[in-house]
């Protein structure tokens, strides 16, 4: 199992590459100019300074080389000092600057991730928590009313988009509820909030409950639907009737054994699912407001911002790779018939 | 001596008992039902409806339901039902023919890789490494990036058009290409293809005679789930504000539009939200329907 981690963990490395070339390459063909926002009343020859000062007029090679540096190097040396305080010498060093607001791409980043990951984080937990008893009942009592329901629910999850969603929540608590009702919810989330007592956190957590249920309708709907069917599978297995016949309670049977068992696909799949809901946020981040990452990404997709779409993107790759590596070696710690060598 | 028993009447098409077990599935139907009325109203629903989509009629605006307007009328006086149908046409033709082409990629590269074993390695790690791309941020990359050129060379709605369905075909073939490659694989190891090969059958007439009507099955199935799909990603990247351009309405820039009257005139937001969601939905049950429908195993059961 550790050869095996280590053997997936090297091969990650000429992935990230691969895909981190394929990304650089796809936005560096946009015809964006670094140098457009600037007022026109900068001279020619300036604009040729910036340009150079910037970096764009080397080779793609050698840009791309120069990106992977500060990437993998540089940034992470200063979130070093940054967070312990040595002097690693990079004071000196170009960071990735944002053509948009000539700041480095990393500290805009650092900026906008606690909403995101605040805000997802939550939902998936609360989407995770709201499937896990779906699925399990729903598989107990297959056919059930209950079922149908579920299915029904999860149905609707995989189709109703994020985008009608939350325009839809927005529309009934905010629209259509008078705003001096108990049930009125604020539609723009607004990240300046800060909670010092109990009134403050009660807005905060009315500002959350929108955001926060669209994303978990979407993780509820897989997650009910996978854990069903791993229950499913697990319900007919020799092993439950035997258990069953050696006079286990029905509870012990359900939740201890056949649970354990199901929970091994179940928890591999919450763990490929994070990185998607990163992507599903940024849909979620644009109707309700919150300034995140994802609205991060679209302001500097339209801005034509080259640098802090590059970063963004991938960030966004090396989740993807590190949530599956997560998986595939979760999936042999469990599954004890899965072991890779 | 005993009567040779009459075991079938007459022989019948396998299709039919696929319908047989597709119209048991209630919800299969309902869906199939929904989805052809929707595919016969947008393409017959603009001749027959007689107000244009683009027919600006500025002292009618902002109007509500009425006998004229079933789903009253824009900031610009605009027939809304006119736009959905004419929206719904854009949505459901970059549906299908994203969802044609990524199918069309999909089962083409899953089968070469299952068949030939040379070229296997190769082709699935190119798989898993589209797999482990950012597909939402890099559609939007790619779409602000050759919209303009694309304008250029075919008008604005056809080359937005060709734009968006090459990148949604493009990023969605992944799950098909392993579904055909594994189902694959496991065919060309069956005594059929062993008879097949053993009268000399070239490899041509092999994968088109033997491997390919045997992976039909799981193909349908990612065909219907993909064109839930590709019309969730148009409707996305309209709804950001990155797709077809604003006078040419899809379901997902409709929705996009009414979403800044949403205080004033909030039913607006429902009737594209609503055909969006109501299409992905009966599609994503067809789609649950024929997979039971297409299993020899629970057929007939």
């Amino acid at each position: 199992m550790f050869t095996f981690t280590i053997r997936r963990l090297i091969l990650t490395i000429p992935t990230l590459l691969f895909i981190s070339l394929v990304l650089f390459t796809i936005v560096k063909l946009s015809p964006s100019d670094p140098t457009g926002n600037l007022p026109l009343t900068i001279p020619p020859e300036v604009r040729e300074k910036i340009r150079e000062s910037l970096g764009v007029n080397k080779p793609l090679l050698i840009q791309y080389l120069l990106w992977l540096k500060q990437f993998f190097w540089l940034e992470p040396r200063i979130f070093l000092e940054h967070s312990f305080g040595w002097n690693l010498g990079t004071a000196d060093e170009t960071r990735l600057i944002s053509y948009q607001t000539r700041s480095p791409v990393m500290d805009l980043i650092v900026q906008r991730l606690p909403q995101t990951l605040w805000v997802v984080g939550v939902a998936y937990l609360v989407g995770t928590l709201i499937a896990l008893p779906i699925g399990i009942i729903s598989a107990y009592k297959q056919y059930s009313v209950f079922d149908q329901l579920g299915t029904l629910v999860s149905m609707i999850g995989f189709s109703v988009p994020p985008f009608f969603s939350g325009v839809l929540v927005i529309v009934i608590f905010s629209v259509m509820i008078p705003s001096d009702s108990y049930f009125w919810l604020p539609s723009i989330y607004d990240t300046t909030h800060e909670v010092t007592d109990w009134a403050s956190f009660k807005y905060q957590f009315r500002q959350m409950i929108m955001p926060v249920m669209v994303l978990a309708l979407q993780i509820t709907a897989q997650i009910s639907r996978f854990t069903r069917a791993s229950m499913l599978d697990n319900l007919n297995q020799d092993y439950v009737r035997t258990a069953r016949a050696k006079g286990l309670k029905e509870k012990t049977v359900v939740l201890v054994h056949v649970l354990r068992n199901s929970m091994i696909p179940v928890v591999t799949v919450i763990a490929l699912g994070i990185p998607s809901i990163f992507g599903g946020a940024i849909i979620t981040e644009q109707v309700f407001k919150v300034n995140g990452l994802g609205q991060l990404l679209i302001i500097a997709i339209q801005g034509g911002d080259v640098p802090t779409v590059q970063t963004l993107t991938f960030i966004f790759a090396i989740l993807i790779v590190l949530f599956n590596l997560i998986a595939d070696v979760l999936y042999g710690i469990l599954d004890p018939r899965i072991r890779y060598d | 001596m005993t009567d040779i028993p009459q075991i079938a009447a007459q022989p019948r098409n396998q299709w039919w008992d696929v319908w047989d077990q597709f119209k048991t599935h209630k919800g299969a139907l309902i869906g199939a039902i929904f989805f052809v009325v929707i595919l016969l109203g947008v393409i017959f629903g603009p001749w027959l409806w007689g107000i244009d989509a683009t027919f600006i009629d500025i002292r009618s605006r902002n109007q509500g339901p009425s006998f004229a307007h079933p789903m009253g009328t824009d900031q610009l006086g605009r027939d809304s039902f006119a736009r959905m149908m004419a929206g719904g046409r854009v949505s459901l033709a970059v549906g299908l023919t994203a969802m044609a082409l990524a199918i069309g990629l999909g089962t083409l590269i899953g089968v070469i890789a299952g068949y030939f074993k040379r070229l296997d390695g190769l082709l699935m790690r190119t798989t898993d490494l589209f797999l482990a791309l950012p597909l939402l941020p890099l559609l939007l990359v790619i779409i602000m990036l050759f919209r303009d050129k694309l304008n250029a060379a075919f008008g604005p709605e056809g080359g937005i058009f060709i734009l968006m369905v090459s990148a949604i075909g493009a990023t969605s073939w992944m799950q098909t290409a392993r579904i055909v490659r594994g189902d694959v694989l496991a065919i060309k190891e069956r005594e059929f293809v062993l008879a097949a090969r053993s009268i000399g059958t070239p490899n041509r007439r092999m994968i088109t005679r033997h491997i390919l009507p045997n992976v039909l099955s799981p193909i349908m199935v990612s065909a219907t789930l993909g064109i839930a799909n590709a019309i969730i990603t148009e409707s996305a990247l309209s709804f950001l504000g990155l797709g077809f351009p604003p006078d040419f309405p899809t379901w997902g820039r409709l929705l996009f539009d009414s979403v800044d009257y949403l205080q004033q005139y909030p039913e607006r937001v429902m009737w594209p939200g609503l055909a969006i969601s109501l299409t992905v939905l009966s599609v994503n049950y067809m789609g649950d329907g024929l997979r039971d429908a297409l299993d020899p195993k629970i057929r007939g059961r």
